[in-house]
């Protein structure tokens, strides 16, 4: 390991991380509105949507803040290209069918759930009131996520290979979420923020009983790809998102919307 | 309007005379401002309008996501994202509410969707329109939204208790809407150049469209005079597409816009802004299908009933296995 | 194949301690989904606490016919309204 990196531009990291996740994934999942299975699961997606939206402009806002160059939570948004983006490549892959939406919405949801719950008690006040707000409308997000991962493994023929499916596919995505590097020890070191390692087993276990009631079976393999909470190799998916969420700012740079 | 073209299924008004006790009794209870309900006696035509309406109606929100859905992924700030997705979130929370209005009339919400999606149930003409510019969402919500409330506002009092709840319900909403529509476009209009040529560009292609939602002219309603002895339709077309335009010139002259018709004129005498009729060929072409974007959205609309298909019955067929486990178990 | 979600009624507690009332309906596939359904369609705009559902085809209502039977005789129970009686207003809050 080089040098230990400075406090604030790790702490910079670690917000971006947590920024990136819901900035990225409540764009995925807002992608939904108006083409769902059912109007209720439209309005379902859309709340959570909303929330992840609500809860980028926490993270990204402070990220700013603790950079000190003036920038907003747009500004973080909307003008940064793939390679500084700093999110789970879990969050950032295609919708895919519903199936595939809710099993990712799950996995997602189980690690954020405890991530929160850990930086209830983080050092620095500002993190710590963000988990406060967050932790509430996550601890929902699981719940729905958790019953309609089980609703659906364990309902139909189908329905269950479908969700099978969608497990396998994402499962190699998963381990991104516990890996450890210099920025999680500088946070660590802080008490700003918890090792991400030390989250697996409780992870493991949530969705372990979930996944048991949903009769699906957890794939055998460990491996997992990685590179996107460095930043170092993200999906092809990415930039195509990018050239969405950011075409006006870019096209039209300096206007006010 | 969000109904524009309901058919209506009578002969014309009866008189007095020419009606049952029990529709004369009926009559009555509308004329004096009671709610019909829905295990109340109501005439079969009464019942088969509502259906339509509301049913047109409900279509009309659930469609209606789909040109500003356009925008949701594109939208220029996180703020006005999140406005954006509360905002067609609504819509679909409208389209529930009705859904469940007309189902008290004894249709089911399945089969109200599949006559959507087969093409036996229309829904409004205004969804039929592309949004090109992101200015559109502004407009989208400033005058279709606008235009809406004009319409629901007293539709709150129509004689079907569950239809004039819903209304009650959607109409709180419907004024988010419109304002969020009108501070979008407003952005834009004081904006950069280009920003108030969208803005310009908006308002140029949306106003004629608009101005159709309210249906065609009176004297080719025929059929509004039963559906308004019997409270379901509480103003003309002409009425209703008069006061929209009277309430949105001046805030057109606010924005600073151009104004969309040469023909809009303050007419001293009779009080109202002059203005040029919409082309109702082109109002009639849409309704028949051939709207610039009628395909792609039913086509989106069948899609996602289509591969939501194994979500449904998935989660039915856990519903019914726990309720089983429990049903051993006791 | 027919395989409609069935119909739920919603009633809904406000925030300041009222009785549940009913807000409207929806689709779930069974009673747990309906609440969750219940929460993300009627509680939008913080409008509650706490959640009822209901299956719409388990609720027993009177008929309309009934209107007169039911309810006209305690029209005439006019003393079951505290205004009925004339208390003076030196006899303070009561």
């Amino acid at each position: 390991m080089s040098t230990p990196l400075k406090r604030d531009e790790a702490f910079l990291q670690f917000l971006l991380r947590m920024g990136d996740n819901t900035l990225i994934l409540g764009h995925r999942v807002s992608e939904w509105c108006g083409h769902a299975p059912v109007l209720e699961e439209d309005i379902a997606l859309a709340n959570t949507a909303l929330d992840l939206i609500g809860q980028t402009q926490f993270w990204l806002g402070l990220a700013g803040e603790v950079q000190g160059e003036g920038k907003s939570a747009d500004d973080i948004a909307f003008l940064r290209d793939v390679w500084d983006f700093r999110n789970l490549l879990l969050v950032e892959v295609p919708n895919g069918d519903f199936g595939h939406t809710l099993m990712r919405q799950f996995l997602f949801d189980a690690w954020h759930s405890i991530q929160l719950g850990r930086l209830l008690k983080s050092s620095d006040a500002r993190v710590a009131a963000i988990a406060e707000k967050t932790a509430k409308e996550v601890a929902y997000h699981l719940e729905r996520s958790a019953d309609t991962v089980v609703g659906l493994g364990d309902g139909s023929e189908e329905s269950r290979r479908r969700m099978q499916e969608a497990l396998d596919y994402l499962w190699p995505y998963v381990g991104e979420m516990f890996q450890s590097d210099d920025v999680d020890a500088a946070m660590v070191a802080a008490g700003i923020a918890p090792d991400p390692a030390s989250l697996r087993d409780e992870y493991d276990a949530l969705i372990s009983r979930v996944l048991a009631g949903a009769t699906l079976t957890i794939p055998d393999s460990r491996f997992g790809h990685k590179g996107g909470r460095t930043g170092k190799m993200h999906t092809e998916h990415l930039g195509h998102l990018l050239t969405q969420m950011q075409w006006l700012q870019r096209a039209y740079p300096g206007a006010n919307w | 309007m969000y109904a524009q073209m309901v058919q209506s299924t009578g002969k014309g008004v009866k008189s007095s005379e020419d009606m049952t006790p029990e529709e004369r009794a009926f009559q009555a209870r509308i004329d004096a401002g009671e709610k019909i309900e829905p295990k109340d006696w109501m005439p079969p035509a009464y019942r088969k309008n509502l259906i339509r309406q509301i049913g047109q109606h409900a279509h009309s929100e659930i469609v209606g996501q789909l040109p500003e859905g356009n925008w949701i992924t594109r939208a220029p700030t996180l703020e006005r994202k999140a406005i954006l997705l509360a905002k067609v979130q609504d819509e679909a929370g409208h389209g529930l509410y009705l859904y469940c209005a007309a189902e008290t009339l004894g249709v089911s919400r399945d089969d109200l969707t599949e006559m959507l999606l087969d093409g036996r149930m229309k829904y409004s003409s205004i969804f039929n329109y592309p949004t090109l510019n992101w200015s559109d969402i502004g407009a989208v919500g400033w005058l279709v939204d606008g235009a809406a409330i004009i319409n629901q506002v007293p539709l709150q009092r129509t004689s079907f208790g569950p239809y004039a709840r819903a209304m009650v319900r959607v109409c709180k909403e419907e004024s988010f809407h419109a304002r969020q529509g009108f501070d979008a476009i407003r952005k834009m209009a004081d904006g950069t150049p280009a920003q108030k040529r969208m803005a310009q560009d908006s308002l140029n292609r949306l106003w004629f469209p608009a101005l159709m939602m309210f249906g065609p002219p009176d004297k080719d309603s025929p059929h509004s005079a039963q559906s308004m002895a019997w409270k379901i339709k509480m103003n003309t077309n002409d009425e209703l597409r008069q006061k929209f335009v009277d309430q949105t010139v001046p805030q057109i002259e606010f924005l600073g816009l151009d104004l969309p018709d040469s023909g809009i004129q303050w007419n001293e005498e009779h009080g109202h802004y002059d203005y040029t009729d919409p082309d109702w060929s082109e109002f009639f072409d849409v309704l028949k299908g051939n709207g610039p974007c009628n395909v792609d959205r039913l086509a989106a609309r069948n899609k996602a009933w289509d591969d939501g298909k194994w979500v449904r019955d998935g989660l039915m067929a856990h519903a019914k296995k726990k309720a089983a486990a429990k049903v051993a178990a006791e | 194949m027919k395989n409609e979600w069935p119909l739920w009624e919603v009633f809904i507690r406000g925030q300041h301690g009222m009785s549940h009332r009913h807000v409207g309906s929806l689709h779930a596939p069974d009673a747990e989904m309906a609440i969750k359904n219940g929460r993300d369609v009627y509680t939008r705009r913080n409008e509650g606490l706490s959640i009822w559902v209901v299956e719409s085809n388990h609720i027993a209502a009177s008929s309309p016919s009934d209107k007169g039977p039911l309810y006209e005789p305690s029209e005439s129970k006019v003393y079951r309204h505290p205004t009925f009686f004339d208390i003076p207003d030196e006899v303070g809050a009561m």
